[in-house]
């Protein structure tokens, strides 16, 4: 378990980031925690000639409020998100996620955007990134470009990043009255991945009727998804036992759920539904 | 007559005193293999078989070789001219049979995982950069994955001169079975699972060996259990004297077994340093380990058992198929298992008809063998799942079922229908302690009302015996050089010291500290005054080593007649400088006190001084010998077996499948407790175990014999945040076998732990008609049983 030998620059600035990920192609890849690609380098899964760390650029990290916008820096640490009072208060999806992402040991070197970067279908803040309709900021030495989450996640470890380019920030719109959220997920053991889970939201009116409905799965199938159908199953209802069962009966026929070791699509379909029912209990709640 | 040990004053025994090595280890200053780097060591990286079972056609290493740091790579061919091949039977296990195993593989490897090519290099990173160029031209051959079609007449056979793919079959037929079953008033049957896993230890496998050519001497540092078995296997496989050979083990980080068998890839490691002529070091990464560390439980057991309506067992009827990879391992080989299986199910119930059969099927998967508490969390889970489902249907509690068949408290010794004999147990004392401890009514009231609420929890019991302290019936009859002795040396040393040198070893589990607290006891000093020497082949008396819950039953009962003949020594030359009768003095704290006053009389350092240094001013006829050794073997029981029972205590997500584990309780006899903490967090971790084998653990393959998950992300070991509270307690009957009193206490954990769990779940879908037989009681498991899902 050792990787093989690499070469590596702790960048200095972004574009000195940049300008060597350009150089070196696909023979180069950024380092951020680590937490994920270490393990790749030592398993020899994968084999970059060169690591370019960019975990001491300051400018990449931190939160902050910009008028309807929370901003969180791509290199901000899972261990700061998860103890963010702005984030609690603006984004309470992914204060409510935040301890499912891994072990403490991880989250205090893990990053925000490296969890996005890396797009693992099983990873928690893709799936609230996409709930939350939150956009992706990225820079390459050209100029940099806004991506929305929905177009971002395509595939197993797939993303809409191109090659030479550095995910920067992640806006995320933040909560207006009457917003509520519910995260919920099944893991075989506490901070493993899951074999399942939501990130819910909606918008309740005085009268108990759900709009705005967005239902991210993360874990049933390949990359993060938004069901569609089931979200619309439930607009305009009360979340009540009828409304959750069309929603669940909706999934049925939308979701192209994945297998693994821990479950047949047949179990992460149902599970799914279980979840669905019990995400709607809390936005209702 | 001296006082027992048990109530000398000042005894250490049955206190909890801290552990001596405890602060090194806390402090990453313990010596693991990896931490010893020799002048002139290389490293060593094994090219894996990628196939479950392949002929090997031709290996190019041209490029390796040419590799930045590369030494040397050798191939099967050139190993076996170093190393000979060895055979994996036992004269008394009957009819066993296994193929020559080879420390690489020559002509085709058997099992995804199977060393083939060795690559020495400067660093253990070189290595795996030039074992990544070897070459090999593959011709992939059947593959024979399925144990329960590795008999049949279609399955092609991996060993052609065996005949066929059974390693061994175990008969077992006693009493009256077909009269048990004609006269039941219920018959209740299940096939049980127990899911193959492993021992994932902290301390990966590890091996260095250096080899001196002018004095052909060999010595290994080796991360084991069992020093002098090593010691040789290492002689005899490498053509050297015994005598030249040194096993040393220093810190062992975890070893449950798994370290306690001949490894290909440490062989290999060994017969480099002796080809190479320096220093070759192996430190198994945790993916290999995966595919090479024994695994062990992989059984199906179709089981039987007839009841009357009063609740007596009336015949217990079970079929064993268990898989063991490719070989039987060496030298304890893997039939033990399936025979203890044999031996242990029904043990702690008076049923006298009972037939079991077992049958040990070869396969291409890695190899099986022992690991902690062989063979008992399958026949566990088998007896008291059969219990629980006959409770069930006669309508009967399942702590009175199990009242009503538990071998009376004063029946023995008693002779099981297997032909063991226990000595004594106490498993009603253990239930009656159990159902308080847990407080069985209050918790079947809680159950009954959650039940309204629709929240499913379950209680689950599980009895069960445990082999400790075995004999030499266990290995030594059958051929084995497997020590069931061990000894102890003590020595007093000038300074009033006392230096305890012992063949049982420590792996992390508190062998020194118990030894050290014998030996303080015994020969009447405090614990600072005791030093311990284990795992040194050459300086330990010789030995077994640590495994089947004997190091605190046999090496403590060596430790303690060794510390008595110290002591009395010391008191005949303190009596000869005091012109006292050696009797009228003791030993206590370090000083030589008046027996009855207690008042002091010399100081032990005194008596040091004078007996090392001033001889002269003794008497001629007075000679010290402060340095003793006594050997202790347990010869009156095959095994000295112990009880217990297990409770747990659980909730059911019947939507989800998952089970979370709320409460367990561990009641348990082990006889004299020398340290109720370690014997507790003994347990603790034993249970842990049982419920990773229970709910988690699986060495998951595919039909073509590949490993599906052999790494710590996707293999589940059980983790804290999981783990239910464990509550413990005892029943103390110590052994008449040995002063000591001390049975074992390693295994306990492991073998109920599962079946408790199992009952547990069962109990809380009982009003769903539903139940689970198949470990691990994955979600998914737990859904279909549920029917939810198909
Ligand atoms: C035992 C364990 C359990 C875990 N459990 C979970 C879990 O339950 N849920 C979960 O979500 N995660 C889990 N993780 C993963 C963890 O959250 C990772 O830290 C995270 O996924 C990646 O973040 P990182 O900063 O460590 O990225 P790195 O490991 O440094 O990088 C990951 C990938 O992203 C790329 N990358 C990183 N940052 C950028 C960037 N700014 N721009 C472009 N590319 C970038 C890298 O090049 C690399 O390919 C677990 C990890 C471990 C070791």
């Amino acid at each position: 378990m050792k990787p093989t030998p690499f070469g590596y620059v702790k960048a200095a600035s972004l574009p000195q980031a940049l300008d060597l990920l350009a150089r070196h192609g696909e023979e180069a890849q950024i380092l951020a925690g680590g937490q994920s690609l270490i393990p790749t380098l030592n398993m020899r899964l994968s084999a970059p000639r060169l690591l370019i760390d960019i975990s001491g650029l300051a400018d990449l990290s931190g939160i902050a409020v910009a008028g309807d916008i929370l901003r969180i820096g791509a290199l901000t640490r899972h261990a700061e998100v998860e103890k963010s009072e702005l984030v609690a208060r603006h984004a309470p999806l992914i204060a409510a996620a935040m301890p499912h992402v891994a072990h403490p040991a991880i989250r205090n070197r893990g990053t925000f955007g490296g969890s996005l970067a890396l797009a693992d279908p099983a990873a928690e803040l893709p799936a609230c990134c996409l709930a939350l309709a939150a956009t992706m900021i990225v820079q390459a030495p050209s100029g940099s470009r806004r991506i929305a989450a929905r177009d971002f996640f395509k595939g197993l470890f797939e993303t809409a990043l191109e090659a030479g380019e550095v995910l920067t920030a992640i806006e995320i719109p933040i909560a207006v009255p009457g917003q509520v959220f519910a995260f919920e997920e099944l893991a075989r053991r506490h901070g493993d991945y899951a074999i399942v889970g939501i990130a819910a939201t909606a918008r309740k009116a005085a009268d108990g009727t759900l709009s705005d409905i967005r239902l991210a799965y993360l874990n049933l199938e390949s990359r993060p998804v938004l069901a569609g159908k089931a979200a619309a199953a439930l607009a305009g209802t009360t979340g009540d036992a009828a409304a959750v069962t069309a929603a669940q009966d909706a999934l049925a026929g939308e979701a192209s759920p994945h297998a693994d070791l821990n479950a047949t699509p047949e179990t992460r379909l149902h599970l799914a539904r279980v979840l669905l029912g019990r995400a709607v209990a809390r936005l209702i709640a | 007559m001296s006082l027992s040990i048990l109530d000398r004053p000042n005894s250490y025994i049955g206190r909890t005193v801290p552990r001596p090595n405890a602060k090194k280890l806390v402090q990453g200053r313990g010596t693991y293999v990896d931490d010893i780097k020799l002048p002139r060591m290389v490293h060593v990286a094994f090219v894996r078989s990628p196939y479950a079972h392949a002929r090997i056609l031709a290996i190019r290493s041209d490029a390796a070789q040419a590799a930045p740091g590369v030494v040397r790579i050798v191939t099967g061919a050139e190993m076996a001219a170093v190393c000979t091949p060895w055979v994996g039977v036992l004269g008394h296990m009957k009819g066993l049979k296994s193929a020559p195993q080879y420390a690489l593989a020559v002509d085709r490897a058997c099992w995804q995982g199977e060393a083939v090519v060795a690559v020495v290099a400067h660093s253990r990173a070189e290595a795996e950069d030039a074992a990544q160029l070897v070459e090999i031209d593959w011709e992939e051959l059947f593959v024979v994955a399925d144990m329960e079609t590795a008999l049949d007449p279609e399955t092609p056979v991996i060993h052609p001169e065996l005949g066929d793919n059974l390693a061994f079959r175990r008969e077992l037929d006693v009493g009256d079975v077909e009269k048990g079953f004609a006269a039941a008033d219920a018959i209740v049957e299940e096939t049980y699972i127990t899911g193959r896993h492993t021992g994932v230890c902290l301390e990966a496998r590890s091996i260095l060996a250096d080899y001196q050519p002018a004095d052909e001497q060999l010595v290994v540092y080796h991360s084991t259990q069992a020093p002098h078995m090593m010691q040789t296997i290492f002689a005899k496989h490498l053509d050297l004297p015994e005598t030249n050979v040194r096993v040393i083990c220093k810190d062992v980080g975890g070893a449950f077994g798994i370290k306690v068998h001949t490894y290909p890839d440490e062989m290999a490691t060994v017969a480099l340093a002796k080809m190479l002529r320096r220093p070759v070091k192996f430190i198994a990464d945790r993916m290999e380990s995966f595919v090479t560390d024994i695994h062990a439980r992989d059984h199906r057991v179709k089981a039987r058992m007839a009841v009357s309506k009063e609740g007596r067992i009336l015949a217990i009827e079970a079929d064993d198929r268990t898989g063991i990879g490719p070989y039987s391992v060496y030298p304890r080989t893997s039939a033990i298992e399936a025979n203890q299986v044999v031996n242990l199910i029904g043990g702690p119930y008076t049923n006298q008809n009972y037939r079991c059969t077992a049958n040990v099927v070869f396969q291409n998967k890695n190899v099986m063998c022992q690991y902690r508490a062989v063979g008992h969390p399958i026949a566990c889970a088998v007896t008291e799942g059969l219990v629980d489902k006959a409770a069930r249907a006669i309508g009967m509690d399942p702590a009175e079922f199990r009242r009503r068949n538990l071998i009376a408290d004063d029946a023995y010794p008693y002779k099981a229908p297997t032909g063991m004999v226990y000595e004594g147990l106490s498993h009603h004392k253990s239930l009656d302690k159990l159902l308080e401890l847990m407080q069985y009514d209050r918790l079947r009231a809680e159950q009954a009302a959650l039940r309204e609420k629709g929240i499913h929890r379950g209680i689950g019991l599980a009895a069960f015996i445990e082999v400790t302290n075995p004999s030499a019936m266990f290995y030594g009859v059958g051929g084995a050089r497997i020590s069931a002795q061990d000894g102890c040396t003590i020595r007093l040393d000038p300074t009033g010291v006392i230096t305890v040198s012992i063949g049982v070893t420590e792996q992390g589990q508190g062998t020194e500290a118990i030894m050290a607290q014998i030996a303080a006891s015994s020969v009447g000093v405090p614990m600072d005054k005791v030093r311990l020497i284990t795992g040194d082949t050459e300086v330990t008396p010789y030995g077994g080593g640590t495994w089947a819950s004997r190091g605190a039953g046999i090496g403590g009962e060596a430790t303690l007649q060794a510390g008595r003949a110290l002591r009395e020594n010391i008191l005949s030359v303190a009596g000869t400088m005091l012109q006292a009768a050696p009797q009228t003095l003791d030993i206590r704290a370090g000083i030589i006190v008046d027996a009855d006053t207690g008042a002091e009389r010399m100081k032990l350092e005194e008596l040091g001084r004078v007996a090392y240094f001033r001889p002269d001013t003794l008497p001629r006829d007075c000679q010290p010998e402060l340095m003793v050794t006594r050997h202790y073997v347990q010869k009156d029981y095959a095994f000295v077996f112990t009880n217990g029972l297990q409770a747990s205590y659980l909730e059911v997500d019947t939507e989800t499948g998952f089970v979370t584990l709320l409460d367990h309780w561990v009641v348990e006899d082990c006889g004299t407790i020398i340290n109720p903490q370690l014997v507790d967090e003994q347990i603790r971790g034993g249970v842990v175990q049982g419920l990773g084998g229970a709910l988690f653990e699986e060495c998951l393959y595919s039909a073509d014999g590949q490993m599906l998950n052999a790494n710590m992300a996707d293999y589940l070991v059980p983790m804290a945040s999981e783990m239910p509270d464990i509550a413990i307690a005892h029943v103390v009957t110590p052994t008449q076998t040995s002063e000591l009193g001390a049975k074992g206490v390693g295994e306990a954990g492991t073998a109920g732990a599962p079946a408790a769990v199992m009952n547990a779940i069962n109990d809380a879908l009982s009003p769903f008609g539903a139940s689970v037989a198949a470990q691990p009681f994955t979600p998914e498991r737990v859904l279909r049983a549920l029917g939810k899902i198909r």
